[in-house]
């Protein structure tokens, strides 16, 4: 029997049912006569409160609700890669084709392709014991990831049957096991699970490995792990996007899922347009093709900003699941914060902070503990990485989804308006930001990079802390009175924020650049100092030092220099020896 | 046929509450008659079983609890639509105030608007000129977009607006079919008068449809206005394919109209007594912005808000700085100095501009102008913060040269004559005569092929 409720009473997306309705606790349900989908969010002897994913324009009192049993859920099967979905996992491409260029309510449309035949083979033999996460069978969904579909987490049992490799849909049943207690059950490809609820794995393992993403200041100042946690704060106009897009196109996870939370309609479509020409340097196919985008834009339903979190971060464990690596990036989850906060004041619940709910701080750390480098049920190891943008209002970290944020991530990469006025991006403050994952990586740069990167990394850290307190003095009472010494690092700073930190994205070399490269710009510029500091001990003038135009080639070496030909810099040192020579035989 | 139920059961300022309904739905407009005479809009903001609040579009001056007939109109807040707007004048609920009659058109449109699917959107490309040389060298207008001015009161942001839209329609394809959709929310009659002056002179008057909410009309009727201009907006843009440019002002009135309502709803407030849903709220009118596929029309919105104090960190413009595809803020202090268009350039953004310029658009230099203009001009900054604590005289040559530049900066690029109308070739090369006042070796930002190509050094 279908358990119904009355409407009763309607305030923006909260719907409320009088009495007893024996609905449950976060519970999927169908509001009115348009079937719109919402959510059970709290119950009590007089009245149900549910918050609705859609408009709720035109609703009326005393139409059905009608529950469906299931928590809100995804869909995980073939079909999920190269596609666009709203918060709830609804293909906004089938939404377009049902109701054209704008979105209407009580759409009815499956997350994902039922009829497309995928050409499937399967993995698994009669007799065999399987259990949850173990590989049923193999599919090419993109050109560059084949998915493979995985026996729910709870269920383990014995093969009966399998059908043969083919193509099949993903609602076909492939494989039917006999269960512990001596039913059958069919598997799919396809199977639901709860947006809220963190895929189960078996343990967790220590973050070792960085996640490349060819941006300077990131590798190689503040690395993020993979599996691990950053946050990327800043006012509007600062960069967030921007680093965020960067990330997606060029770091070394096998999928992204990048979920455009409460921001602009026209940057998803830059987003879709952008990732289905450029081409992954890994697989060389295009980037849809390892990605999936989550876009619930700004004038989009409040209650699906807040799930769209939640359904983008169980895409992501689903792959985890298969062995993958993947990256979330969540663009924005101050807009998923003011979501809670905007139906929180709807229920009229006690405000703490600025008018957000007490309950902000769980939240937060619920969503980042998700991620993490896993072994997973079937013993492969994946990762979730997640990196979310913040908005901060004004512009003012010590608001309060900033400060719960930094509570819970290990990376933070700050962004600072007067770097963003000056147009140096990316604007990520280098003394602001800090990495916790530094000392795990350690390790990995010595065996995969260089024994001196770190030692290197941290020179070059210094040498723009002196940088800063000397800017103290400067701004007092100007350069010309620092002793030479000093003035040598206010100039070697500056190469290394406009050669080395500063990088343009649109430039076809400097958008994303490997470790080869930036180890090497490291010591070409470390080796500079090195030398330009024994002159100065030996009395040189720096004024002499920046006649040379040494200091400017230096800059623009990150153009000048392919990716693909580190040898070049050989050609660097020598010049820089040459600058030595030359400065010595004039001043003799 | 439509029940009408006498009287009410609760006055609240702009609030009623009406008891014992049936079938009363959520946003559904009703109308108010008050002693069988005076007619008031109003809208459904909370409905109940047998309970509806409504929000009174006019006022609820004499009302009493007994003397007013309501009745439900069964559809949300719509309004008649035909070509026929362009010329034409309305209040801020979409009923003519010009004395010409009303709209006859069977085409009707719900004036919430429903978001516009990411998928079908076009990604904007193509700019649009404005003729004011910081606009167009520096924050690019693109068609399309959402560009705010943010600016404070005092400040000739009305100028800069009026201008701007003659300038940008009469550009250089002015074959093409375009129109303009202004609304006032709260603005003095004054400011309403400038506008249709304005219009009025630049011949464009029969291309203009005006929403006016002036300071003293219904407050609550602010907060549908901006609504009802774009709900006639996308008409014109992707159902007649014209391009279309709206001017919104004052978003701060209507902030402030959502406050004032949010807080006589008893609503729990979040930052300034704002309500929480201030950012959707703000976003729903931003968003009806952009470009569909396979639709001639564009939808270009330049919203004009005051921020408080000049405050830029204000939820006002902070939270539209979120949504918004960057910003264009007025400066007090060039204000003071009498340069015109006071543009501040640093804070000011355009997000869309790196897509829309360069070869091909504008001319391959652009870019790289703009960034080493940009970062010349931040530098210029510490360089006067020096001056200011050791004095002009003891600074270092170069400091002295950004000192140079930065005035020049200020007077010729960003400052021009009011009704001067640059073309984009003159303003680049404004630009790269400014650059010229500095030494090639601090011209880190521009490619070295392009440096070659337009930098010449000027004593």
């Amino acid at each position: 029997m279908v358990r119904t409720g009355e409407i009763y009473g309607i305030n923006g997306p909260v719907v409320y049912i009088k009495g007893n309705t024996e609905f449950k606790m976060a519970e999927m349900v169908y509001v009115g006569n348009e079937r719109l989908i919402g959510e059970v969010i709290a119950l009590d002897k007089e009245r149900t409160t549910i918050q609705v994913f859609e408009e709720t324009t035109g609703i009326k009192p005393g139409e059905l609700v009608e529950a469906t049993g299931d928590a809100i859920s995804v869909t995980l099967a073939p079909g999920i890669l190269n596609n666009i979905f709203d918060g709830i996992e609804r293909p906004l491409s089938e939404i377009a084709k049902d109701s054209g260029a704008f979105i209407s309510r009580g759409t009815k449309v499956s997350s994902l392709d039922l009829e497309k035949r995928w050409e499937t083979h399967m993995t698994v033999a009669p007799g065999q014991r399987i259990f949850g996460g173990t590989v049923i069978c193999e599919v090419q969904e993109t050109a560059a990831i084949v998915h493979r579909c995985m026996v729910p987490p709870e269920v383990e049992g014995e093969v009966l049957r399998v059908v043969p490799d083919g193509s099949y849909t993903i609602e076909e049943p492939l494989v039917v096991l006999q269960l512990t207690d001596g039913t059958e059950k069919e598997l799919c490809m396809a199977q639901k699970w709860p947006i809220r609820i963190p895929r189960p794995t078996q343990r967790r393992y220590a973050c070792t490995k960085p996640l490349i993403t060819g941006q300077r200041i990131l590798d190689t100042l503040f690395p993020i792990a993979k599996g691990g946690t950053a946050a990327v704060p800043g006012g509007f106009g600062t960069g967030k996007t921007m680093t965020q897009h960067q990330i997606a196109k060029w770091s070394d996870a096998d999928i992204i899922i990048y979920i455009g939370c409460g921001e602009r309609g026209n940057e998803m479509t830059q987003v879709l347009e952008d990732f289905s020409k450029l081409i992954d340097p890994k697989s060389g196919k295009p980037l849809m093709d390892r990605t999936t985008l989550i876009a619930n834009t700004s004038n989009m339903p409040v209650a699906a900003r807040e799930a769209s979190i939640y359904t983008g971060v169980t895409l992501a464990e689903y792959y985890r699941d298969m062995g993958y690596d993947v990256a979330i990036m969540a663009d924005s989850t101050s807009r998923w914060a003011e979501a809670l906060r905007e139906l929180s004041g709807r229920l009229e619940e006690m405000p703490a902070e600025e008018g957000f709910p007490a309950y902000l701080a769980s939240r937060l750390s619920a969503f980042y503990e998700r991620a993490g480098m896993m072994m997973n049920l079937n013993g492969t190891e994946g990762s979730v990485s997640i990196i979310g943008a913040v908005s901060p209002q004004g512009g003012d970290f010590s608001e309060p989804v900033t400060q719960n944020t930094k509570r819970f991530v290990r990376c933070f990469w700050g962004l600072d308006k007067s770097l963003a006025y000056a147009r140096h991006f990316p604007a990520i403050h280098w003394l602001t930001s800090y990495s916790e994952y530094l000392g795990d990586l350690a390790p990995w740069y010595k065996d995969h990079v260089s024994k001196d990167f770190v030692d290197c990394r941290n020179q070059l850290v210094t040498l723009l802390n002196q940088e800063s307190s000397l800017m103290e003095i400067v701004k007092l009472i100007g350069s010309d009175v620092l002793p030479d010494d000093q003035k040598l690092v206010l100039e070697i700073s500056r190469v290394i924020r406009l050669g080395f930190l500063q990088q343009n994205a649109f430039h076809p070399d400097d958008t994303c650049v490997p470790m080869e490269k930036q180890l090497k710009m490291m010591q070409v510029i470390l080796y500079l100092n090195a030398k330009a500091k024994a002159l100065i001990t030996m009395n040189m003038p720096i004024s002499v030092l920046k006649q040379e135009n040494i200091f400017e080639k230096v800059i623009a070496m990150k153009y000048d220099i392919p990716n693909d030909k580190p040898e070049m810099f050989d050609a660097y040192m020598k010049e820089i020896d040459a600058f030595y020579e030359r400065v010595l035989e004039k001043n003799a | 046929m439509s029940i009408q139920y006498l009287g009410l059961s609760e006055i609240n300022g702009p609030l009623i509450a009406l008891e014992g309904v049936q079938n009363a739905s959520y946003e559904e407009i009703v109308e108010i008659i008050i002693d069988g005479k005076k007619k008031e809009l109003g809208r459904i903001v909370e409905c109940y079983a047998d309970k509806a609040v409504i929000q009174v579009f006019g006022s609820t001056d004499n009302m009493s609890l007994r003397n007013t007939h309501t009745k439900l109109s069964g559809h949300p807040m719509e309004i008649p639509l035909s070509t026929d707007i362009l010329g034409r004048t309305f209040n801020g609920i979409g009923q003519p105030i010009d004395g010409l009659g009303e709209i006859v058109s069977d085409i009707r449109r719900n004036v919430n608007g429903q978001p516009m699917n990411p998928v079908v959107r076009e990604y904007p490309r193509n700019y649009i000129r404005t003729g004011f040389s910081a606009i167009d060298g520096l924050t690019t207008l693109i068609r399309g977009q959402k560009l705010p001015i943010f600016s404070g009161n005092g400040l000739p942001h009305d100028q800069l607006a009026a201008q701007l839209v003659k300038q940008a329609s009469l550009g250089d394809d002015s074959d093409e079919k375009f129109a303009i959709v202004f609304a006032a929310m709260g603005v003095k009659h004054d400011v309403a008068d400038f506008f249709r002056r304005a219009f009025e002179e630049s011949g464009v008057s029969e291309h203009v449809t005006m929403f006016l909410n002036l300071a003293n009309d219904p407050v609550v009727e602010r907060l549908i206005t901006p609504k009802v201009a774009l709900t006639a907006a996308e008409y014109l843009a992707f159902e007649c394919g014209m391009h279309i440019l709206v001017v919104l002002t004052d978003m701060t009135s209507f902030a402030e109209a959502m406050r004032e309502v949010s807080s006589s709803k008893g609503e729990i407030p979040s930052r300034k007594g704002y309500p929480g849903y201030l950012y959707s709220e703000l976003a729903t009118i931003y968003e009806r912005a952009g470009i569909i596929h396979g639709s001639s029309g564009s939808v270009t919105q330049i919203p004009i808000l005051t921020m408080p104090n000049d405050d830029i960190t204000h939820p006002i413009p902070d939270l539209t700085g979120y949504i918004t595809e960057g910003q264009v803020v007025l400066d007090r202090n060039l204000h003071g100095q009498n340069i015109y268009p006071p543009i501040s350039v640093l804070p000011s953004l355009s997000r869309l501009m790196k897509d829309g310029i360069g070869a091909g658009y504008t001319r391959e230099d652009h870019q790289d102008l703009a960034n080493q203009l940009f970062s010349a001009y931040a530098k210029v900054g510490d360089a006067r913060a020096l001056a200011s604590v050791i004095g002009e005289d003891e600074l270092s040559p170069i400091d002295k040269k950004y000192l140079a530049f930065g005035r020049a900066f200020e007077e010729e690029f960003v400052g021009q004559d009011p009704n001067e109308n640059r073309t984009i070739l003159e303003t680049l090369d404004i630009g790269w005569r400014l650059l010229g006042l500095l030494p090639r070796e601090e011209l880190d930002r521009i490619d070295t092929k392009i440096l070659e190509k337009y930098y010449s050094p000027q004593e």
